[in-house]
């Protein structure tokens, strides 16, 4: 079976037709052999029967007068019947042979016959013996014996095997050409569909169908497969237009915010060009005022200057911060090995080196490296880094730690201090910008700092989330996609 | 020397004012040549239009440029001043409002030899003055002495 699916359909087909044919054939030509030779060999028995019937009769008056000669005589006319090979009579009293005939004559070798043969005929491997009692009055003088061959049987067995294998092939011939001819009837439409339906998957051509003959199954199925390709070609043809217009549409698309993200630089180029230039007029000459006239200020008088002077310089740090979120959204994103315990310990160097009057124990853990966008994550570490140094001035032993969360998962990192913290109601309100948890006299800070860090880490594909409690300290943790 | 004047090329005249403030407060007491757009101060360095007739081969000192100009931006003047032999080599400290990190590139790459957030972080600048060695002519103060730097 596992060959017959290897075979092409046309094989196929013809394997078919052929294997039945030539079944029939055998089976009809074997079933009409068996009755041939049962029948001839029927006929040969009763035709060796009759032969022995007549010589026993005539052998009748030769027993009882005890004539050799006669019986041997009579005998000698089975050589009319050529099957026959040997013929004995034997007396009753059974002792040697009354009379003998040899159909090869009296030299050739002698065939033995039983002791006693049992009345009528009995085929053996090569011969039929034939038993025939002779009687007289109903009193038995002897049997004849009658021994015929079977080579007529096997003569006729090889012609008839001969002609059998003659009709065999010529058959076969006959109906290899036949079922070639019927087999193209059915196995062309289905090669053709076969080469279409190959011609569609190679060239992805949905145009193409594939001709229909006829009303059969395989009708039938041409047609069904030209409807399908008429569907997947509607669907084909609507599928190119969806992704043409939507690519029209990316296009345009990617055009407008081109155009936006330019329009947006813009506008942060002249926020931080033009706004922050009255605010240095504001506070240079308010400046100017405090020091060249000083001696006509009163207390009151230098004091409301030096809160115009606070007031703009926090602005400036509201600009600057406002544009460093901005940069953050627009700026590429650029993805390198980085090592974020180097980054990290670097930031806490530099807040050491601005406040070198606090002390703060920095921990960071050894060995963080992540796919990420170096300076953006500087940035991150620089927010968050510094909010857990500011948070902890009022700490005398302050504490800031980074490091990555042993969980089997996506790497968490995070920055923890043991500073202010904040109380968990107020979480989701950490990282909006200008959201403050707490008073502008008792940490300054302008509130976009988490925006900002939150930015980053989205633009990463990670998240960021926040752990902490009043005066327990907080915890920052966050991931960054694309880690190993 | 130490009589060259500095160039300021800047069109807000409040931060002209607090520039030259500053200037003085800091002891240095070059003369200030004020333009007021890139086009003026081209004019000046090049000793054409309304400064015709000036020697180009006295430069000044150090040109103190904006990056934000009207008609030529300081980023254009810069890069004239850099095509041109006679002011190739002149000391260049851009002001900027801003730390765009693209404006303070594209200002190096020209060969800006400094640059300096506004309103002048007088610190900054007198940092930058130095890693120009212009720090001791334009402070207006005794050389220091030999193989003392």
């Amino acid at each position: 079976m596992r060959v017959l699916g290897r075979l092409t359909i046309r094989q196929k087909l013809t394997s078919i037709a052929m294997l039945s044919s030539i079944t029939a054939l055998v089976s009809a030509s074997f079933a009409f052999l068996a009755y041939d030779l049962h029948s001839f060999r029927q006929s040969l028995a009763r035709r060796i029967m009759t032969d022995a019937k007549i010589v026993s009769f005539n052998s009748v008056s030769p027993l009882l007068f005890n004539d050799a000669e006669t019986a041997t005589a009579t005998l000698g006319g089975l050589k009319a019947e050529p099957a026959v090979v040997a013929a004995v009579i034997r007396s009753q009293d059974g002792g040697r042979p009354f009379a003998t005939y040899f159909r090869d004559g009296p030299s050739a070798a002698r065939p033995a016959f039983p002791p006693r043969a049992a009345a009528g005929p009995v085929f053996t491997a090569d011969h039929l013996l034939v038993s025939e009692p002779i009687r007289f009055e109903g009193k038995p003088l002897g049997t004849l014996l009658i021994q015929a061959d079977l080579g007529e049987i096997r003569d006729r067995q090889r012609r008839y095997a001969g002609i059998v294998l003659a009709v065999l092939g010529g058959s076969f011939l006959l109906a290899l050409a036949m079922s070639r001819l019927v087999e193209k009837t059915i196995s062309r439409p289905i090669v053709h569909l076969a080469d279409t339906a190959r011609a569609v998957s190679s060239q992805k051509d949905y145009s193409v169908r594939a001709a229909a003959e006829g009303s059969d199954e395989i009708g039938l199925l041409v047609g069904t497969f030209n409807e399908m390709l008429d569907q997947i070609q509607r669907q084909d043809s609507d599928l190119k237009e969806a992704r043409a217009d939507l690519e029209r549409r990316v296009e345009t698309r990617t055009r407008d915010l081109a155009a936006a993200n330019k329009e947006l630089e813009a506008f942060s180029y002249s926020v931080s060009h033009d706004l922050r230039a009255p605010l240095r007029a504001i506070d240079g000459f308010s400046k100017a005022v405090l020091t060249d006239y000083s001696p006509q200020l009163d207390e009151r008088g230098r004091h409301y200057l030096e809160r115009v002077r606070a007031a703009t310089q926090r602005m400036s740090q509201l600009i600057d911060d406002l544009l460093g979120l901005a940069r953050v959204s627009r700026r590429e994103l650029v993805r390198k090995r980085a090592d974020l315990s180097e980054i990290a310990s670097q930031v806490g160097a530099e807040l050491s080196r601005r406040q070198p009057t606090r002390q703060v124990r920095v921990d960071v853990q050894p060995g963080l490296t992540a796919e990420v966008d170096p300076h953006l994550l500087t940035i991150v570490f620089e927010n968050l880094m510094g909010n857990a140094w500011k948070f902890t001035g009022k700490k005398a032993d302050a504490r800031v730690e980074v490091g990555r969360q042993a969980d089997g998962s996506a790497p968490t990192f995070y920055v923890r201090d043991n500073g202010a913290g904040f109380d968990m109601e107020y979480a989701d309100k950490l990282f909006g910008a200008f959201q403050r948890l707490h008073a502008e006299a008792d940490f300054e800070g302008t509130g976009i700092g988490l925006a900002t860090v939150q930015r980053i880490v989205t633009r990463h594909g990670g998240h960021i989330w926040a752990e902490g409690a009043v005066d327990k300290g907080a915890t920052f943790y966050f991931t960054l996609e694309r880690n190993p | 020397m130490s009589s060259r004047p500095i160039l300021l090329v800047e069109d807000n005249r409040d931060d002209v004012e607090l520039t030259v403030m500053a200037l003085k407060e800091s002891k240095i007491t070059n003369p200030v040549v004020v333009a007021r757009n890139g086009v003026e101060a081209l004019d000046y360095l090049f000793g054409t239009g309304t400064h015709a007739g000036r020697d180009a081969s006295d430069q000044p000192v150090v040109v103190l440029l904006d990056i934000k100009l009207p008609l030529l931006s300081g980023i254009d003047v810069l890069r004239r001043m850099r095509e041109d032999e006679r002011t190739r080599r002149t000391p260049v400290v851009m002001l900027t409002s801003s730390d765009e990190r693209e404006d303070i590139a594209a200002t190096y790459d020209l060969g800006a030899n400094s640059y300096v957030r506004k309103p002048v972080e007088f610190e900054g600048f007198l940092v930058a003055a130095r890693q120009l060695g212009l720090y001791w002519t334009v402070l207006n103060e005794p050389p220091e002495p030999a193989g003392g730097r």
